[in-house]
């Protein structure tokens, strides 16, 4: 009864969804008053779809193997958690997970919306509806979660193992928040277009949507990393992995369009440009969707034999991307552009801002896409990877990255001032870190060795904007910018130094035998089996010294059964200037064992900058929730009589 | 006897993914020259596995992998040029193998496209701003 009480929900939300689309046009068509109705459909398709998406945790959690999806993907001995999380590692749920989130954004929006006119919200609550509508069709066409199997086995086929770790329970979730959460900003910019109204208000609408989702996923990009990081057992932390790149795509896109939003909040100009950019972005997410979901990366061929869900996706990909955009080339022309402005001007710096974002989000779309379209087209199989995104992204976001402190110190409309003199205690910064990685490192590449001076650079002039002023009176959206620059100049910092100065070591070594790394010397004190709930397990055990205070580490080699595969758990130990981190591998007929290790200065700094600039934009999101709310309240002393 | 088992030898193989014959010398083991093994790194991240999905023959577990990385370090200690050792693969694998785009008429969009978006940008954005303030 579970299952199908999901699918039911699923099929009652399709059926709210197009009814919600109907009385959205009719709105637009018509006077007809619809908010209200649209509203109250809105939230009830999201509670349904979040009723069908507990379904299925249910069945998961149960292990109940009469649902195909279950019997497939998971197994009674597994972990619990992982029972739970298991529900979103496979096609079928991570589309569900998709859609729930796609109809709680619209829910959400139906709930919260105050500050833009009825009929902009009634076509941009229509959008969201016909965007619900496709992907529940997919669902329920090519993709049902909630399949029955007659008989029911006797036992599941477990979940690959590489998906069994904690990761999986926040990555996901965090990351779809993200991706699919900007189907807000898609459809408020579609519906402004509709009822002609792109105005600063609309911006200013817009961008607490814009900011939450960026905030889920810079969140979900950065655990994404550390999570491939620790489980893939080299030492990578990013790979220019196509599917890695459906994810940073929609964050450039995303990225771009939370800075463009400032200036038609604030200045009412960039018009059409941001609801180009807020089409865009979600563009970009369902593009990502696309090329994840479909099978068009493990190979071209593999689309073409199992080509219902691809097509199916490729099609709804082209209908709302071309239907959006067909709307953009009719209405956007005749968007009358706001208050002007200077080349020296705030709104410059964040045009430039959007134009290297832009190019960025335009090499990694061609880099990932553009294989694929050689390949279908000739069938020349062509690599993308790591040494082009490298050199031709990487000089582009160091430039970004100067920009970025210099942009926040510049007066919107006209630069009066002299800007130069302020930023010398941050140029001053960045050419020692230069010089003096010249002097002690002379060996580094050339990429990373800049990229650690406009590191020093940029961590000195984000604060700027605070600096001359109190800074507790500073308002928060001010406090959050600030500590999202600072995050990037720590990430950046973290990115060039584990690009310089990683020390590797790779050996087949003896019980007994030391070796060294970076610091370190490591010994392979002894090698011995062990066990979990669902796995086996050789572990070793290292000494690590580096003068006093030796450290133990034991990395494994994890044997799985269900399905059978290996893992390498990588042991690694942090500290305060960078982590040690160590993997085993198999033994040579001579019983010495492979070992991997790998002494990582600073690399925490990576991830620690993705969690400054999500913070940053929490902070900034919440101050100006807060702001709003009391000023609301001043305002409208009985506001809680008349709202609850 | 005998022929029986390469016989099974012969079938056996193939049928696994990884055999259990062990990895090659240099699969796992640094160059004893520091600029050597510096430069074979290099280019084992440059190279794809090609029985992965999306991984270099530098960060894989693969056998084909560790053998990737054999010949590749192998060659660099007999003297041989980054470069020519990619040339080879590619010649033999194709440009597949290879992340790095190669010159080949199919890959001049990669680096065209990125020059001219920027420029077309520039143009833009400037003539924009230029019509915004009035000059």
């Amino acid at each position: 009864m579970i299952a199908e009480t999901g699918l039911a929900a699923l099929w009652l939300a399709a059926g709210l969804a197009a009814l919600q689309l109907i009385l959205g046009i009719a709105a637009l068509r018509t006077e007809f008053a619809a908010e209200r109705a649209m509203r109250g459909i809105a939230v009830v398709q999201g509670v349904l779809t979040l009723l069908a998406f507990a379904m299925l945790l249910i069945v998961f959690a149960r292990t109940d193997l009469s649902v195909a999806l279950v019997f497939e993907n998971s197994h009674s001995a597994k972990p619990f958690i992982y029972k739970v999380a298991g529900a979103w590692g496979n096609h079928e749920g991570s589309m569900l997970l998709w859609v729930t989130v796609l109809s709680a954004s619209g829910a959400f929006l139906a709930l919260l919306s105050r500050r833009i006119g009825e009929s902009t919200l009634t076509a941009a609550l229509g959008a969201q509806a016909a965007l619900a509508l496709g992907f529940y069709a997919f669902l329920l066409v090519a993709s049902n979660p909630f399949a029955r199997l007659d008989p029911a086995p006797i036992e599941g086929r477990g979940l690959n193992p590489l998906l069994q770790d904690p990761g999986l329970a926040f990555h996901p979730p965090t990351l779809y928040l993200g991706y699919v959460g900007l189907s807000v900003a898609f459809s408020l910019a579609v519906g402004a277009l509709l009822t002609r109204q792109v105005d600063s208000r609309l911006g200013r609408a817009m961008r607490p949507w814009v900011l939450a989702a960026w905030i889920m996923l810079t969140l979900g990009i950065t655990a994404g990393s550390y999570w491939a990081y620790y489980e893939l057992g080299w030492g990578g932390w990013w790979f220019w992995d196509p599917v890695e790149n459906a994810s940073l795509m929609p964050w450039l896109a995303a990225t771009a369009l939370l800075h463009s939003i400032n200036v038609l909040a604030a200045r009412g100009a960039l018009k059409a440009w941001t609801m180009m950019l807020a089409v865009i972005a979600f563009s970009m997410s369902m593009v990502g969707t696309f090329l994840v979901r479909s099978g068009v990366l493990t190979s071209v061929h593999a689309f073409a034999i199992d080509p219902e869900r691809g097509t199916f996706l490729l099609a709804l990909l082209a209908i709302y991307v071309g239907a959006a955009f067909t709307l953009f080339a009719l209405r956007g022309a005749t968007l009358k552009e706001g208050a002007p402005f200077e080349l020296v001007s705030r709104e410059s710096g964040l045009v430039i801002n959007n134009l290297l974002l832009s190019v960025i989000l335009a090499i990694v779309f061609l880099g990932t896409l553009y294989p694929l379209f050689v390949e279908a087209i000739s069938g020349e199989k062509l690599s993308v990877g790591a040494p082009y995104f490298n050199a031709v992204a990487g000089p582009l976001a160091l430039l970004l990255a100067v920009l970025v402190g210099v942009g926040p110190l510049l007066a919107w409309r006209r630069e009066r001032r002299a800007i130069l003199p302020k930023l010398r205690v941050p140029a001053l910064l960045g050419i020692t870190a230069l010089v003096v990685t010249i002097v002690l490192a002379p060996g580094i590449a050339i990429l990373p060795r800049l990229a650690l001076g406009v590191a020093a650079f940029l961590g000195a002039a984000a604060i700027l904007p605070l600096v001359g002023r109190n800074p507790l009176r500073a308002p928060p959206e001010t406090w959050g910018m600030v500590v999202a620059h600072v995050g990037i100049a720590v990430a950046l910092a973290g990115m060039a130094a584990n690009a310089a100065f990683t020390t590797e070591r790779l050996a087949v070594a003896r019980l007994g035998e030391a070796l060294d790394v970076g610091p370190w010397v490591v010994r392979l004190e002894s090698v011995a089996p062990t066990a979990g709930a669902n796995w086996t397990a050789i572990e070793a055990q290292l000494r690590a010294s580096r003068g006093a205070a030796p450290i133990v580490l034991k990395p494994q080699t994890r044997y799985f059964s269900d399905p059978p595969t290996e893992t390498n758990e990588a042991a690694i130990q942090t500290f305060w200037n960078g982590q040690l981190y160590t993997v085993v591998g198999k033994p040579d007929p001579s019983g010495a064992w492979q070992l991997r290790l790998w002494w990582k200065p600073f690399v925490t700094l990576i991830w620690l900058g993705g969690a400054i600039i999500a913070l940053g934009g929490a902070i900034a999101l919440f101050g100006r929730a807060l702001r709003a709310w009391r000023a609301r309240r001043k305002r409208e002393p009985n506001w809680r009589e008349r709202y609850i | 006897m005998r022929p029986v088992v390469a016989l099974l030898a012969l079938v056996a193989i193939p049928t696994f993914a990884d055999s259990n014959l062990p990895p090659a010398y240099w699969a796992n083991r640094q160059l004893p020259d520091a600029s050597q093994e510096a430069k074979a790194q290099a280019l084992m991240e440059e190279l794809r596995c090609l029985v992965c999905q999306g991984q270099s023959i530098a960060d894989s577990d693969a056998e084909l992998a560790g053998d990737m990385r054999d010949l590749v370090r192998r060659r660099i200690a007999e003297g041989e040029t980054p470069a020519h050792i990619r040339a080879w693969l590619i010649q033999r694998y194709g440009s597949w193998v290879s992340y790095r785009p190669t010159a080949e008429a199919a890959a001049w969009p990669l680096w065209l496209a990125p020059v001219a978006l920027l420029i077309v940008g520039l143009l833009l954005v400037s003539r924009r701003i230029m019509l915004r303030s009035g000059r």
